[in-house]
């Protein structure tokens, strides 16, 4: 049985199937990602002041920034990929696709290398005071109060002892200041505080007014170590949860077209117009899948 | 051939123009983010509008020019109407909700 409208619009609608289709399920996109952007929402305003980290604080906005121009970039390729089959011009739509399939592998190894710096970033809470916190434990919004807190990058861990590398930011007058790492935090101590204690090198790159030392922390003065995962604070948890469903789609909408352009490329002779609609419904999905992007950039990296 | 070379040109200009706009847009918002507007007008929402407003305007020429809504059929506008009334709800009935404690509740950790 042959499935009407498949490639020729349907006279009274003027669609074809696969464009209705698209454009229900990109309905149903825009409230899925309404629905974590109402939650990013709720979180922001209801978190208690001065627990949410200040704009550029935990995420270096350059990475993001770049991958939005990836991402753009890529939308542009699509939508010119789709406009070379318009004008039969199948070995030009296939050097627009592939380079969006490669923007897509780039969008995904930065995003990669940016997931691995946070997991890679902990906070160690130093056991130097009688234990106390305010509210609940640290990993459910409490926090320790008196507390040394050393910030910084896992180098090495060993049964005895943790070393972490540590931003420090020096002032004009050469006094150590909170450097980015140590910005978001409400703590009332710091890794610049924590060196007098314990073992440091000072070493390798001096950055205009900032230092990277090497902290090196024995296991039993830690009281409380945590990594900056989804599990730190309702920020991470919004965030990861946010460009993970994002980066599934990356993945998505880069596998279809790869499909259509690879494995499934005998339909443009067959049927050349159902072709072009399917293209064309894949770069709707991956415009959306840009446009997603456009406001998680700004919200989780720059406000 | 070249006809047609020239004609592709003239048909992906206006999708080139958008792909200069959403550059030129992401760099207005990274360098907006600069400054802290809220610091110096005494306010706490200038930079988050000013922000939204660089990514609303990006987003609509992604969706008018890239995915073609400026030329599009009627029933893909009335399908968005209804998914534009529909996450128009459930933003505002978010922000409503931040100001609905119910009488006898308390609110803890808030100042």
């Amino acid at each position: 049985m042959e499935i009407p409208y498949n490639s020729k619009p349907r006279p009274d609608t003027g669609l074809y199937n696969a464009k209705v289709g698209i454009w229900l399920f990109l309905a149903s996109e825009v409230m899925l990602f309404g629905a974590l952007f109402s939650s990013y929402i709720m979180l922001r305003i209801g978190a208690p002041e001065g627990t949410w980290p200040a704009p550029g604080s935990l995420l270096d906005p350059i990475p993001g920034a770049f991958n939005t121009v990836v991402l753009i970039l890529s939308s542009v390729t699509v939508v010119l990929a789709w406009a070379s089959l318009k004008f039969k011009n199948f070995k030009q739509y296939r050097f627009f696709q592939t380079i969006t399939i490669v923007c897509a592998l780039i969008f995904m190894v930065v995003k990669t290398f940016e997931y691995k710096d946070k997991f890679s970033h902990y906070e160690v809470v130093l056991n130097d005071e009688a234990p106390h916190y305010e509210g609940s434990m640290p990993s459910k919004g409490g926090r320790f109060i008196g507390k040394t807190i050393v910030d910084g990058h896992m180098v090495s861990q060993t049964e005895e002892e943790v070393a972490l590398s540590v931003h420090v930011h020096h002032g004009h007058d050469g006094h150590a200041e909170h450097g980015p790492h140590e910005e978001h935090g409400d703590h009332a101590d710091h890794a610049d505080d924590a060196h007098a204690g314990h073992d440091h090198d000072d070493h390798a790159s001096h950055e205009g007014h900032e230092e990277v030392i090497e902290v090196t922390v024995k296991k039993e003065d830690i009281l409380h170590m945590e990594a900056y995962g989804p599990w730190h604070s309702t920020y991470l948890a919004i965030y990861f949860t946010m460009t993970g469903l994002h980066a599934l789609h990356v993945v998505g909408g880069a596998f279809v077209i790869f499909y259509i352009l690879v494995p499934g490329a005998g339909m443009w002779k067959t049927d050349p117009e159902r072709y072009i609609n399917r293209v064309e419904v894949s770069g709707l999905f991956w415009h959306l899948v840009d446009l997603v992007w456009i406001f998680l950039f700004p919200i989780l990296y720059l406000l | 051939m070249a006809g047609d070379a020239k004609d592709f040109k003239t048909y992906v200009r206006p999708y080139l123009m958008v792909f200069g706009v959403l550059l030129l847009g992401t760099f207005i918002t990274v360098a907006a983010s600069w400054f802290d507007f809220d610091h110096m007008l005494g306010t706490t929402w200038v930079n988050m509008a000013l922000g939204l407003l660089i990514a609303l305007t990006k987003a609509t020429c992604v969706i008018l020019w890239f995915m073609h809504l400026i030329s599009e059929k009627q029933l893909i506008y009335l399908m968005l109407g209804f998914t534009c009334f529909f996450f128009a709800g459930l933003m505002t009935l978010t922000v409503w909700a931040m100001q609905d404690f119910p009488s006898f509740t308390t609110v803890v950790g808030l100042h």
